[in-house]
């Protein structure tokens, strides 16, 4: 079918984020020889860096370059995007904080459907757009079904996708003037930094990460003495800091730290891809978990299914002993 | 400040295993435990929190079959006097759009100033609140980690990458989906079912509402789900296997060769 491709680029500091080229790469899984065009909102002069640099993969760049998208505010993108896409287009996002924002209204105000957060492409079947998504935090996959013969809205997991080689001269367009004159009734004020923890485990070579399966607050003595057997600093997923029992400074995922360990030690952690997320370096992985289809022992190297309450005792005193 | 909180009935992922049912047109649903999900917790409180605050009121809604009055009773037990069902089977099969078709008839039944819901339920496709918003035509932010009213509009902070906040000003009514760790969801004991046990709670369906029964459901949806399956595995981890102390002495000694005791 002859469609539309659009992808949207998210960049920052004059540069691509690497979903550039993992968007051009399920661009052309999905629709084999598309020529997608790159969407580079922002304002000022590194504006045109970015735009430069994304029409060396796409062969065509639309810029839109106004003092009002100095910060991606999906409000204020929506409405732009809902007034110079043409009917029936692809909106290609990567699945971010932004493309969580945006996309759902986004497909709404397109008349478009709407996929969000895909790992992978089925194929494509007249208007019918088939892909891969995870459900249950990664338990069960699922293929699902989107008929865009009105448009498509179409997200995709960050990493998903290989990123495709840049081999394009693309033309770069200035569509700044379509976005002027943007107000929206959510006005961006400002980012706050994440807080620095009281240790840094970004640097640290050998973590103890705990997750929801520790249960209890109490329970974490268990894991603070394997961690000073070990000589390990203890970290945890999101879980343990949304109930407070751990600063948000310990937490390994794409909301909290990037870890790039040697050995990571996964104590009840079911493993959802933003936990995952987190951790770079190809660590050594050892998970313990009681579910045993839980994701994370897709990631590990080694697995054991066990109850962290008699496991980890255990555990701790040989280690003690071996000393 | 009025306020609608929407929730979801789901299999609780944290206390089950999840696996495909024959034939993969479904997951198992024998012995599954239900719970709301995790995220409509944090927006129920956090609609509590703000009435404590400012006055006004808080409402829980919910879309399904009539085991979601349990769920609306729970949530109504937090402290929201209200509850409302959607339930109607022209409603089962919706996909997401279809969902915020149904809700933002809820919505336009009341006067609400905000409407809430979770960041993401059980599919993990973080979609309806956006959706509603768009077709409500209220302002939208998602992943929303802090609610401050100031006058007729909110300052709100939203989660992004890293952790950081982005900190945003949003004009009422507005949409917000609420990310987990905003607060603490307080604990509901049987002395707070049982306070809302007899409040009597709408049932609206369809026709109540004013939703054409052709533009949800099953037959209306863009988006469907073929099957589940489960992903032909990589190596995976090589599972380690005996009594705790065989299990616990193979670790010991993996850990040392790796360098993970010093």
């Amino acid at each position: 079918m002859a469609t539309q491709v659009f992808a949207l680029i998210p960049h920052a500091g004059g540069k691509a984020d690497d979903a550039a080229l993992e968007l051009l790469n399920a661009a052309q899984t999905l629709f084999p020889g598309c020529a997608p065009t790159a969407l580079v909102l922002g304002s000022g002069p590194s504006l045109g860096a970015v735009a430069t640099e994304v029409a060396a993969a796409f062969p065509e760049v639309w810029s839109f370059n106004q003092e009002s998208l100095a910060y991606p505010n999906a409000e204020l993108i929506r409405p732009l995007l809902t007034k110079v896409l043409p009917a029936g287009a692809v909106v290609m996002l990567s699945h971010s904080t932004l493309g969580i924002d945006l996309g759902p209204g986004l497909s709404v105000k397109l008349g478009a459907a709407y996929l969000p957060d895909v790992v992978g492409v089925d194929g494509v079947e007249g208007s019918l757009v088939k892909v891969v998504r995870q459900e249950f935090a990664g338990q069960v996959s699922a293929h699902v079904q989107a008929d865009a013969s009105k448009g498509l809205v179409i997200s995709f997991r960050p990493g998903s996708f290989a990123p495709a080689t840049a081999s394009a001269a693309g033309t770069v367009v200035d569509k700044s003037a379509e976005a002027a004159g943007l107000t929206a009734r959510r006005r961006f004020l400002e980012v706050v930094q994440a807080e620095a923890g009281d240790v840094d485990i970004t640097r640290e070579d050998v973590l103890v990460s705990v997750g929801r399966g520790i249960g209890e607050q109490d329970n974490l003595s268990l894991v603070d003495e394997l961690a000073e057997a070990m000589g390990a600093t203890v970290c945890c997923s999101r879980p343990i800091v949304d109930a407070k029992w751990l600063d948000k400074g310990r937490q390994v995922g794409t909301s909290g730290q990037t870890v790039k360990p040697k050995i990571y030690l996964a104590l009840g952690i079911s493993g959802a891809f933003q936990h995952l997320g987190g951790l770079k370096g190809s660590p050594f992985i050892v998970a313990v978990n009681k579910n045993p289809k839980a994701p994370i022992f897709q990631a590990a190297q080694v697995g054991v299914v066990a109850d962290l309450m008699e496991l980890l005792p255990e555990l701790t005193e040989q280690i003690q002993k071996a000393k | 400040m009025d306020i609608l909180v929407c929730v979801k009935r789901v299999p609780d992922s944290a206390e089950n295993e999840i696996s495909v049912a024959a034939g993969g047109a479904d997951i198992s649903r024998e012995d599954l435990v239900y719970a709301v999900n995790e995220w409509d917790n944090y927006a129920v409180e956090e609609a509590i929190q703000i009435v404590e605050r400012e006055g006004g009121s808080v409402t829980v809604v919910a879309l399904g079959d009539s085991e979601i009055e349990e769920s609306v009773r729970r949530e109504m037990a937090m402290g929201a006097e209200q509850g409302l069902m959607l339930v109607d089977g022209a409603f089962t099969g919706s996909d997401g759009l279809g969902v915020a078709t149904i809700l933002k008839a809820a919505v336009q039944k009341g006067s609400y100033d905000l409407v809430l819901t979770g960041a993401q339920a059980d599919d993990g496709a973080a979609q309806v609140g956006g959706m509603l918003a768009a077709l409500l035509d209220y302002p939208y932010a998602s992943l929303v980690n802090r609610v401050e009213v100031a006058g007729k509009s909110l300052r709100i902070g939203r989660e992004i990458e890293g952790g950081s906040q982005e900190l945003n000003e949003i004009d009422t009514p507005c949409v917000l989906s609420i990310q987990t760790g905003i607060n603490e969801p307080r604990y509901v004991g049987l002395r707070g079912i049982r306070k809302v046990a007899s409040v009597e709670i709408p049932v609206l369906d369809a026709a109540a509402l004013g939703v054409d029964a052709a533009a949800v459901g099953q037959a209306a949806a863009k988006v469907r789900r073929v099957d589940y399956f489960v992903p032909v595995a990589g190596a995976g981890a090589e599972m380690l296997t005996g009594s705790t102390k065989e299990v616990a002495a193979q670790l010991v000694e993996l850990l040392k060769a790796k360098g993970g005791i010093n």
